[in-house]
């Protein structure tokens, strides 16, 4: 397990959110750039944002080559995270189809195959002959969106979520980070333009640097550093249904119908719904986006008619303009933001946890999250990802 | 889901409006003059509180008119809704029962069962 330190009057670096990202962080700097005297501060336990609300889809077969970049290098630090870690993080390359359900669909998800495989992603075509027979319990031709083709990522799959944050926290802790839970970050100070530190439930504590990856939150914590960051903060719903006999080997997106779904290794099918339609930060969301959810899964998959749901929740995404994350640095010094990761962040957990401990350690962006900057909203430089980001907001 | 009433044709159920986003948000006035920093402001980032905040709906399966809205999107209480053109209400009238910017509010959120105050 972790320490519960009380925290210390100063830390070289403080990483703001104990998700997996920001422990993720944490050991980076640590492990990759040796770094000493770091502290993640978490409001509630470890894990208990979006980290341990999201649905655990793992996949790399995005559009623009700058995003491919940065997904297939999570992707591919995912494939070694438990002997890296020591830990069972339960990652399962079962697969990803994302399914195609009218002209246009069939088109754009064509194109992003060919651009995948220029990038040396595993993605391909399937035909219905091909998504029937890895999920045969579908219901392809005989419903209002029928299913026309898909692509299909093998090297994608799911992973256990709170397991990396546990993983992440115990490997940083012996690497000496502190890791303080139940501590609410309420503001962060600054001094002539530099970061001071964090105004904190336990004092402040002061700090060279600061990195803030507190998902919808960033945007809250950024205005008190009188930072005004491009997100939009929304509800991102999900259930979980009781658990039966395993059905579906494979992970299943909708883009069109909005339905999404993967069985856990406890036999629950794990369900995810798309955003509310209007900011919020109450982590439940609407019933109507659960009732749509819950018509496209009996159409696509009438087995499930007559299942029982277990729970339902939500989190809170942080939504860029262009549905691609932020990872850089600010007007102010030595604060930085990783952030904007939307609806999709878990699958970029060690990718983007590593990227960020890079780009906080050298002060300075790697090859691969350099795009990502805040810059690029002034530039006009957008990475546009809203087809592959596979959920409408 | 929310209640929320249409200044024009009062209180409908939410599935009848569409969410435009943050409401008086100005153009800029002199283009021209404008720089790619002050563009990026009015394109992308619009304010994103915790709190008090005010936006814009539009009764898109009923009247069709747009108005503005006041609401707490810690809780989603919806406090006004007023007329386009009409000057929107001091945020200091509504009271924010926030105790910290990134906290949990007393009741409304689904964290509030956990969280001991």
């Amino acid at each position: 397990m972790w320490r519960s330190p009380e925290p210390r009057k100063f830390y070289d670096i403080i990483i703001v959110g104990g998700g997996g990202h920001g422990l993720g962080t944490a050991y980076y700097l640590a492990k990759e750039h040796g770094l000493k005297n770091i502290a993640v501060i978490e409001k509630g336990w470890l894990g208990s944002g979006n980290t341990g609300r999201n649905t655990t889809i793992i996949r790399s077969n995005y559009l623009w080559d700058e995003s491919a970049h940065l997904y297939d290098h999570s992707l591919k630090l995912w494939e070694n995270l438990s002997t890296e870690l020591n830990y069972n993080v339960m990652f399962s390359q079962r697969g990803v189809l994302n399914l195609a359900h009218n002209e246009h669909d069939i088109k754009e998800i064509k194109r992003r195959v060919s651009a995948n495989q220029l990038n040396g992603i595993d993605s391909h075509w399937a035909d219905p002959k091909e998504i029937k027979k890895l999920v045969p319990i579908m219901n392809i031709n005989n419903c209002r969106y029928p299913v026309l083709g898909a692509s299909f990522q093998p090297r994608g799959g799911v992973a256990r979520h709170d397991a990396v944050a546990w993983g992440y926290a115990m490997r940083a802790d012996e690497l000496g980070v502190d890791v303080i839970q139940n501590c609410e970050v309420k503001k962060i100070r600054t001094k002539n333009g530099k970061v001071y530190g964090v105004e904190t439930t336990k004092g402040i504590i002061r700090a060279k640097r600061v990195g803030v990856v507190a998902s919808g939150h960033t945007g809250v914590l950024a205005e008190t550093a009188g930072v005004r960051l491009p997100l939009q903060s929304k509800p991102l719903q999900a259930l979980v249904s009781e658990p039966i006999k395993p059905v579906i080997n494979t992970v299943v997106m909708s883009n069109a119908v909005h339905a999404y779904v993967s069985q856990s290794d406890k036999g629950e099918l794990v369900i995810g719904a798309g955003t509310d339609g209007y900011n919020s930060f109450t982590q439940r969301g609407g019933y109507n986006i659960i009732e749509d959810t819950i018509r496209s899964i009996v159409e696509l998959y009438p087995i499930f008619g007559k299942m029982k749901m277990l729970r339902q929740w939500g989190g809170i995404v942080d939504i860029c303009p262009d549905a691609s994350p932020i990872i850089s640095k600010c007007d102010v010094e030595g604060l930085y933001f990783n952030c904007g990761w939307g609806t999709g962040g878990f699958k970029a957990t060690p990718g983007s946890a590593n990227l960020f401990a890079h780009t906080i350690a050298k002060d300075k962006a790697h090859s691969i999250n350099a795009p990502f900057s805040l810059e690029r909203f002034v530039s006009g430089r957008l990475v546009d990802e809203h087809g592959a980001a596979a959920v409408a907001h | 889901m929310l209640l929320i009433k249409c200044p024009y044709c009062g209180e409908r159920d939410q599935s009848e409006f569409t969410n435009g986003g943050e409401a008086h948000v100005t153009r800029p006035k002199n283009p021209e003059q404008v720089t790619d920093r002050e563009w990026a402001e009015y394109v992308f980032i619009r304010s994103n509180p915790k709190g008090i905040y005010y936006e814009r709906w539009v009764h898109s399966h009923g009247c069709k008119k747009w108005f503005n809205a006041v609401r707490n999107t810690s809780t989603d209480e919806i406090l006004l809704t007023y007329k386009i053109g009409e000057t929107p209400p001091p945020i200091k009238k509504f009271q924010n029962t926030l105790k910290s910017p990134s906290g949990e509010p007393d009741v409304g959120s689904g964290n509030f069962t956990v969280k001991k105050p």
